[in-house]
This record gives C-alpha cells, structure tokens and sequence, in this order.
C-alpha cells in the first residue's frame, strides 16, 4: 500500500492572518497510504497549514498539489471532491443535529448506495454512535465527539484524512483509542493519513514519517522512528 | 366576548405577517449572522409588483408568481452585491449595508412604481364570516392560512431534504460545513432568496387588508424584528410565537386602549420582556427545526 508516490506536495506554502504571516514557505509531502506526522507547540502554524490544504484558509504564496491537480486556488468542496476530509481542531461537529445527520453530511457531495454502505463502517468503527445516532450531537462527551468528527471525514470516502490535534482534551484512554483507530484507518482502509499533534510522542510512535514546524517554517524531518531519537525532538517537545 | 375575538383575528392576521417577516430574519441570521433589515422590503415588493402586474391586466394567479420570482431575484442580488463582497465585515457595517439597501429599494421603488397607497382585491370576496359574534374577513384566513402552508413547508425542507440539512449545517457550524464540501456561500445566497419569497408571499397575502405603498418596509422590519428578538433570535419557533404577540398586543392595544400609541406599546411590552428576559421568550436556542 505504501509508496513513495506523493498523494499531497506543498511547496513553499506562505499564508497568514491579515499583514501577519504564519507560514513561511512551508514544503512537505505525504505518500499514498503513509501516515504523516506534523509536531509543533501552540501557535507554531500547524491548524493553518491543514486548513490551507483544505481551502478554508488563503495563501499567499507557494503550491498545494493534491493526487496530481494543482488545488492551490480550488474552493474547499472541489477539494474535498477530490479526497480531501479534515477532521479539524476543536471537532467542530454539527451540535443541534443528530449525529445520523451529521454523518449525512459528511457525504454531502456523495450519491448512491456508497453512503449507506459507510454508514455501516462507521458504525461498526463506532458502535456508540450507533446506538445514540438520532440524538442531537452536541449531547455527545468529548471522545464520542471525536468519533464523530472521525467519522463524518471517512464519510467522504477520503483519500487523505487531515487530523488536526485529535487527542487534544481526551483522557489518556482514549488518546490510545484514537490514535489506534487512525492506524487501523491505513492498514485496513488504505486512506493516508496526514496527522497534527501537540501530543508529539503518541503522533510520531505511529507515523511512517514525521515533520517539526516551528514558527511557521518545517526545521526537522525524517521517519517516525528517526524524529523521536533526535535529540532536539526529545528536548523540545517529548520533555526527556 | 365578540369585541375580544375581533381583536384576536386581527391581532393574529397582522401577527402573521410579523411572523413571516421574522422568519425571514431568522433564517437569513441563521445561515449567515446578518440582520437583514431589508427583509421589509420584500413584503413590498411582494405586494406591490402584484398590484401593478394585475392592473397592467396580468391575470392574478400569474402576478403572484411574478411577484415571488421578483422578490428573490432581488433577494439574490441583494446578497451577490452587497453582502457577499463584505464578507468577513463586522456585523455592525453589515447592518449598516442591509440599511442602506433597504434605503435604495424604497427609492427605486418610488420610481419603477409611485409613492401612492394600493389595495388589491381580496381572494375569496369581502363578506365577513361570522365567529362567535367577530366579524372576519375571508382574506384574514388567506393570510393565516399561507402562514401554516409556509411553516409546515419551510420544516419540510430543512428536516426532509439534503440541501435543508446543509442549510442547517451551515447555521450551525460554518467551518465544518464548508470542511464537508458545503458551498456556504451558496448556501447564504439561497438563505436570503428563500427569506425573500416568504416575505413577498406574506406582502400578497396581505396587501387586501392593510394596503401596500412603497414605505410599508421600514415599520414591518422594525416590527419583524423585534418580533424575532421577542421570541429569541435565531429560533424559528420563537419567530412565529414572537410575530403572533407582536400582533396581538398591536390589536388589543389598540382596541382597549389607544390607537394612536399602538405601535408605541408594542414596543414598549418588547422592551420590558427582553429587559427580563435578554435571551427572548424562547431563548436563541437551536436551529434544529422550523
Ligand atoms: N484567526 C486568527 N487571526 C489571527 N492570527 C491567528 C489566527 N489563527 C491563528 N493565528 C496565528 O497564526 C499562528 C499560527 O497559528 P495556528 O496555525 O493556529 O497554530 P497551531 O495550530 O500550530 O497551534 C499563531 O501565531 C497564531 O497566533
Ligand atoms: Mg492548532
């Protein structure tokens, strides 16, 4: 399933908020069927840069290439067309509707008999949302809201599932869960998974390659493996 | 007891209207967090264009239609033209641009049609019906009538239909709807044209009782609104349940008290409600139905 044909390239991806830039020309890429790291403390640019890959955020300059197309000025559904979902910070899910409708939605550009049949997988993913899946969403706890951000981003049938910081606010127990989950998600659904974490230890231990950001701008790469040896890894951000 | 039925027909006849007009501020702030004071302005067009369509001998079943579709195509234009390019202002200047657009589709009404009062004939004949002693006019029942047609149908839509749900999305989470693959701004555009059917719809259906001129706009947004913040903005029951109070206390204030002041009390007993109450009766709870 992994190769080393890019699914995303960014190339010197410059974006910001107003006449403040957060990112500095950021480059990176992720394989098909890799699970990708993105570490770095708050505020280093981390949310800006997956929701420039999404389309919800302007860039200033720079590339987003996306399974061959050039999506840098595509409008979010054209990409989200394409295979790109994002399960963003925060989870962000439908709270008044219930959590039936906000999986729905999560195949809002679908037809067909496709949707049911992953509504099944998710379900079978997350029997609690199963068994509560005409409440309203918002009555959810944290982790089950997790879920169903999860679960509303597979419900595009993505390509590549962007996961912004999904263990932030979760009890130890079900940080585990999640982050098994995301593995499961590549080695039995073949989605590449491009991961955001604070929580640098638990993203890096999973993922086939990693990147640090810092200010706006990627100072360290190699594999998972490599980057929670490196010395300035452990010291900044694994606290040995 | 037949004066008080009186005032209820028409407290709830002009309620109605109220209630369709905050409908309409309530689902265009829904889906975009604009107060649309130029929601007014659709009754207006609403009544007026089926006036002058009928006296210019189309027949009124077909002006009704043309009023409607001219409604939203200004509804439509009001939104690719004034608020789409001032997206991401603060709320305050998009106000401020509802305002001024309700100020130019008052002028241009002047022009395309003139600045004197309109009636239309009632639907179904002026012979009142006889309720417990209150005298009701049959167009009364149109209005109240084309009300509960729009509620049930408008709940139809955003509980029974994908793009309803998108709607819905949107108001309650415009980051994750367009993260979806939702076109918010079509979305939004779509908020402000289905708002101005429902306006003009209700413009039509009352014009028979209450006459229409070019100015009506500006009372009924005022109206509309505080009917809206009454029952707690942003939630659609609350709209309907604030517009029939509205109009409620207008009837009764007017009948056992004074109808010189019955705008003023209106706005007095809102005032003192919200005072209270900040949230509305309601509160600005869900988005979840209609
Ligand atoms: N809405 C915003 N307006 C202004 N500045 C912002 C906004 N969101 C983020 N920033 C700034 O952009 C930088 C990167 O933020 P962000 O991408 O959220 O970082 P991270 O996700 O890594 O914590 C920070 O300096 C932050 O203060
Ligand atoms: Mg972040």
């Amino acid at each position: 399933m992994r190769s080393d044909e890019a699914l995303l390239q960014i190339n010197a991806l410059r974006s910001g908020y107003g006449r403040i830039e957060a990112l500095h020309g950021v480059s990176m890429e992720v394989n098909r069927g890799e699970i990708v790291a993105l570490v770095g403390s708050n505020g280093a640019g981390k949310t800006t840069l997956l929701r420039a890959v999404s389309g919800v955020q302007p860039v200033s300059g720079g590339a987003i290439v996306f399974d061959g197309h050039d999506v840098t000025n595509a409008q979010p559904h054209a990409r989200v067309k394409r295979g790109i979902a994002q399960v963003p910070e925060g989870r962000q899910i439908f709270s008044p509707l219930s959590i039936e409708d906000n999986l729905r939605l999560g195949a809002y550009l679908r037809k067909g008999s496709e949707i049911d049949r992953d509504l099944d997988m998710v379900y079978d993913l997350f029997p609690v949302l199963k068994e509560r899946r005409r409440n309203p969403a918002g009555g959810l706890s944290g982790g089950q809201q997790q879920m169903l951000a999860i679960g509303r981003a597979l419900m595009s049938g993505p390509k590549l599932l962007l996961l912004d910081e999904p263990s932030m606010g979760l009890a130890p127990i079900l940080v585990d869960q999640v982050f098994q989950i995301v593995e499961k998600l590549r080695d039995e659904s073949g989605v590449t998974v491009f991961l955001v974490e604070q929580n640098a230890f638990a993203a890096l231990s999973i993922a086939d390659r990693g990147y640090v950001i810092e200010t706006g701008e990627i100072s360290i790469s190699g594999t998972g493996r490599e980057l929670l040896d490196d010395e300035r890894v452990r010291e900044a951000y694994l606290g040995v | 007891m037949a004066e008080f039925l009186q005032f209820c027909a028409s407290g709830l006849t002009v309620g109605a209207v109220y209630a369709l007009v905050a409908l309409g501020f309530t689902i265009i702030y829904n889906a975009s967090d604009v107060v649309n004071f130029a929601q007014g302005e659709f009754v207006m067009i609403g009544g007026m264009t089926t006036v002058f369509a009928t006296a210019a001998g189309v027949p009124l079943p077909i002006a009704v239609l043309i009023a409607i579709l001219a409604a939203m195509v200004i509804g439509l234009l009001l939104h690719r033209l004034a608020i789409e390019p001032a997206r991401g202002a603060s709320p305050v200047t998009l106000i401020i641009i509802t305002i001024g657009a309700s100020i130019f589709l008052r002028g241009l009404a002047q022009i395309v049609f003139d600045k004197q009062f309109h009636s239309l004939p009632a639907f179904s004949g002026d012979t009142p019906i006889n309720i417990g002693g209150a005298l009701v006019l049959p167009q009364s029942f149109w209005v109240l009538g084309g009300a509960v047609v729009i509620v049930i149908a408008l709940w139809a839509f955003f509980n029974r239909t994908v793009t309803g749900k998108a709607v819905l999305a949107t108001a309650a989470n415009r980051l994750a709807a367009r993260l979806v693959g939702i076109n918010t701004s079509f979305v939004i555009g779509l908020s402000f044209v289905l708002s101005a059917a429902i306006g003009a719809i209700a413009g039509i259906l009352v014009t028979p009782i209450t006459l229409t001129s070019y100015d009506i706009g500006t009372l009924l947004a005022l109206k509309g609104f505080a009917a809206a913040m009454l029952g707690g903005m942003g939630n659609p029951i609350g709209a309907i349940v604030g517009g029939l109070l509205v109009g409620l206390l207008e009837a009764f204030g007017a009948g056992y008290i004074s109808s010189t002041y019955k705008d003023a009390m209106a706005f007095i007993v809102i005032l003192g409600v919200l005072f209270v109450m900040p949230g509305g009766l309601l509160g600005r709870a869900s988005v979840e139905r209609v």
